[in-house]
């Protein structure tokens, strides 16, 4: 994504160099695409999430490095991934972690996901003019103990879903996900909900699929399983090239 | 006729337009600093290793295309587990230095018994870098973290937009692109086997690749390694080289063996 033309306004402090100057100063750009995939999959009695670990400096075709989680188990059981610039990302999860952390004082209990997810909707939309450059998924259970994936836009628009993926793999994963969870491009097939294992597996093939084609993703998945039983984290060698 | 021979001032002679004196005030009354930097720091590089982190830099800072500073050094310790080194801008990482140092006093003083280990210094850091950042103004620097501590090692990086990452081998500057995959073949999967002796090595030949290849470095470097006896940094000392004819040189051009 060109990401000038991301950005809602003009970054109002591009340098107006003295037009004698010649030639123009670099100018500073606040943003970096540190790409990489996340993907989420809700189910009746579970929601499955995954990410790759790679990060990247995007556009220049380097490696960062090949562990770097871009997912993270959140105190109230949710789990939260993201993927774009890797400084916004961090920056949001520290506000998530202490708003979860003042409500739990406030209130004495965990916040429940389909508050988190209007929680995440408002943080993002607090920079809606300077925006966190994140592409966010949040997965969980909801009161009744279905599960639940929230997708957004990086200004706070969000919506649940069945099934979404995001990132620089995004492109290709999300297709097969609308095939193989949404069953939107089938015809004359048994709408039999999915298992957790059946869920899983899905969600590795679309990782080791996606890291065929993409550069930015791959070195390792982490594939987060939450359930009644609590959040369960499994990792798998994506290729490495 | 104007009086103006400075070439720091005179943008026909500086070809970078980076003169604070042109730096324009633009929307909203907002000052801008450094929006590009001035004196330049190129090269870094850090590995994991059996006893803890070795990084290493060259000892230039770079004025444009001019050698300016032949004996500015790169690395700098901060408490007694953890060493930092940068790339980019000079004078923004004197101040990040002194930032530093009042940081470490300060929480000596408390007196707590608490030290700040290196992934708290990491994360002070990386919030100073982030905060910067969103107010436009950064500091234009390239962080290496490393740091060993309660038999933990530790190696990080942390640049001007506030990205952080973790990883076994590092490398900053045009050493991503030739320093890095031979830092990688050689750490990767062997973090707890690489000896002191392989990892100085290691960090010398991609400081000879680095100093053939890339302008910007001279052949003057230092190492800092960060073990369970607390930080060393050395004094610069050179690489052999070879800048003979190539038809008698062993291993040039086409030539196998």
């Amino acid at each position: 994504m060109d990401m000038n033309s991301f950005l809602p306004i003009q970054v109002p402090w591009t340098p107006q160099t003295a037009t004698s100057a010649p030639k123009q100063a670099p100018s500073f750009f606040p943003y970096a695409d540190n790409a990489g995939t996340v993907a989420a999959i809700s189910g009746t009695d579970f929601a499955v999430l995954a990410a790759d670990t790679r990060q990247s400096a995007g556009g220049n075709y380097l490696i960062n490095t090949r562990y770097q989680p871009k997912m993270f188990k959140l105190s109230n059981g949710s789990v939260f991934g993201t993927s774009g610039f890797y400084g916004d990302a961090t920056t949001f999860l520290n506000r998530i972690n202490q708003r979860l952390e003042w409500y739990r004082h406030a209130h004495d209990k965990e916040m429940s996901t389909p508050a988190l997810a209007q929680l995440i909707s408002i943080l993002l939309y607090s920079r809606r003019f300077f925006p966190y450059y994140v592409r966010v998924l949040l997965g969980g259970l909801d009161l009744e103990g279905r599960g639940v994936v929230y997708g957004y836009d990086s200004i706070g628009s969000y919506e649940a879903c069945l099934s979404r993926a995001v990132g620089s793999g995004g492109k290709m994963i999300q297709p097969f996900l609308d095939n193989q969870i949404e069953r939107k491009t089938q015809t004359g097939i048994l709408r039999a909900p999915l298992t957790l294992d059946k869920t899983k597996t899905i969600m590795r093939d679309a990782f080791t699929s996606a890291a065929e084609r993409d550069i930015y993703t791959g070195d390792y998945v982490e594939i987060f399983t939450i359930t009644a039983q609590g959040v369960n984290v499994e990792k798998f060698d994506l290729r490495k090239d | 006729m104007e009086w103006n021979f400075d070439p720091f001032s005179n943008n026909s002679f500086n070809h970078y337009g980076n003169n604070p004196i042109n730096a324009s005030h633009s929307a909203g009354g907002i000052i801008q600093r450094t929006q590009s930097p001035k004196v330049w720091g190129g090269t870094t590089l850090g590995v994991v290793y059996q006893d803890g982190v070795m990084l290493a830099a060259d000892t230039l800072g770079s004025w444009g295309q001019l050698a300016r500073y032949r004996k500015e050094e790169r690395l700098y310790p901060v408490g007694n587990f953890t060493a930092i080194a940068y790339a980019g801008d000079m004078s923004d990482f004197q101040y990040t230095k002194h930032m530093l140092d009042s940081l470490m006093i300060k929480e000596y003083y408390i007196n707590d018994d608490h030290v700040l280990s290196t992934p708290h210094v990491y994360e002070y850091l990386s919030r100073v870098m982030y905060h910067r950042r969103t107010k436009m103004d950064p500091l234009w620097n390239t962080f290496i973290v490393g740091g060993y501590n309660n038999g933990e090692r530790f190696l990080g990086y942390v640049d001007l937009l506030g990205t952080t990452y973790q990883s076994s081998a590092i490398s900053t500057g045009l050493g991503a692109y030739y320093a890095q995959p031979i830092l990688r073949k050689a750490v990767e999967g062997r973090e707890g086997l690489l000896t002191e002796a392989e990892a100085i090595e290691l960090l010398n030949s991609c400081m000879r690749v680095l100093f053939y290849r890339d302008c910007k470095v001279i052949n003057s470097i230092q190492r800092a390694k960060v073990t369970a006896a607390g930080v060393e940094i050395t004094e610069p000392y050179s690489v052999s080289s070879e800048w003979g004819f190539g038809e008698g040189v062993r291993g040039f051009g086409s030539q196998k063996q």
